[in-house]
């Protein structure tokens, strides 16, 4: 099952990482913007 | 209107939140699957494995339908060319997960980590494809070059795709066919469900992603065009002065 394990593992974490970093790059450049910018909101 | 800060918005929160869900789901009806007597509980990996590859496939396939409206000229937009760069990041992760769990899964069913078949080799070639595609998108050049020549990347990268997809059934390869045509007439019911569960979760991951990152491409294209806007005022500013000193 350890191989099982990591394929799971490995992919959860890889996927959780890449996830945080999109979204706190997006909350750090967007303070540098006036929100009229971020037309989503 | 909400006023929170970053990429997020209602929609994003709707999204993420489903895709969450159903990427747990998957988690534990993969790892809840029977043994079965070929893989034991290798075969586990087939609710991540294929839809990782899935996801892959379709990140690069926004890639490059953007890249192509993008060429076209009717159709050329900015927009087109940040969701392609953002498709094609995201494809990436997905591209390199996808060999990593195929690896994962070949070493105890096929005794070996790496084999240099048609199906691994291509695999591989399109994550060579995509780094080299991100890494073309950062050479310094103006924005419309740039995106131009991307784009032709793109839609060269994108051509691999279906070979990539079809090696299995060209080529005698160590890898098995296609997974889902396999699950059809091999496996039972739970195999299928936990499979179809997968796809859906990846893709509504890649949706998410591809979102958040397409808002984040257009706020690191609004802040380098506000800094070259402030250098070219700054050197305005340093041209009128020395001309105001030459003339006193």
């Amino acid at each position: 099952m350890g191989y099982v394990y990591a394929g799971y593992g490995i992919t959860l974490v890889t996927l959780g990482l890449y996830s945080v970093r999109v979204v706190r790059r997006g909350r750090l450049l967007s303070r540098s913007l006036p929100p009229k910018e971020k037309t989503w909101q | 209107m909400s006023t929170s800060p970053g990429t997020a918005s209602r929609s994003t929160r709707v999204l993420g939140l489903l895709a969450l869900v159903s990427l747990g789901t998957t988690v534990v009806a993969g790892l809840s699957l029977p043994q079965t007597r070929e893989q034991h509980a290798y075969s586990r990996l087939i609710a991540i494995h294929p839809p990782i590859a899935w996801a892959a496939y379709l990140a690069l396939g926004v890639t490059g339908i953007a890249s192509a409206l993008y060429l076209w000229p009717r159709t050329r937009s900015r927009s087109w060319d940040l969701i392609s760069g953002s498709s094609a990041e995201i494809g990436t992760v997905f591209l390199a997960l996808t060999l990593v769990t195929g690896s994962i899964w070949g070493r105890p069913t096929w005794g070996v980590w790496w084999v240099w078949d048609a199906r691994l080799t291509l695999t591989a070639l399109l994550l060579a494809l995509s780094l080299g595609y991100l890494a073309l998108r950062r050479v310094p050049a103006a924005a419309g070059i740039r995106a131009q020549r991307s784009a032709i990347a793109a839609l060269l990268m994108l051509a691999v795709v279906p070979i990539d997809h079809f090696a299995v059934d060209w080529w005698r390869t160590l890898h098995q066919d296609s997974s889902f045509e396999r699950a059809k007439s091999n496996l039972d019911g739970t195999f299928i469900a936990a499979m179809l569960l997968g796809f859906a979760a990846m893709t509504l991951v890649y949706a998410w992603l591809l979102v958040h990152r397409y808002r984040l491409e257009q706020l690191e294209e609004r802040l380098e065009t506000e800094g070259l806007e402030l250098a070219l005022a700054e050197r305005r500013a340093e041209a009128n002065m020395t001309n105001a000193g030459g003339a006193t």
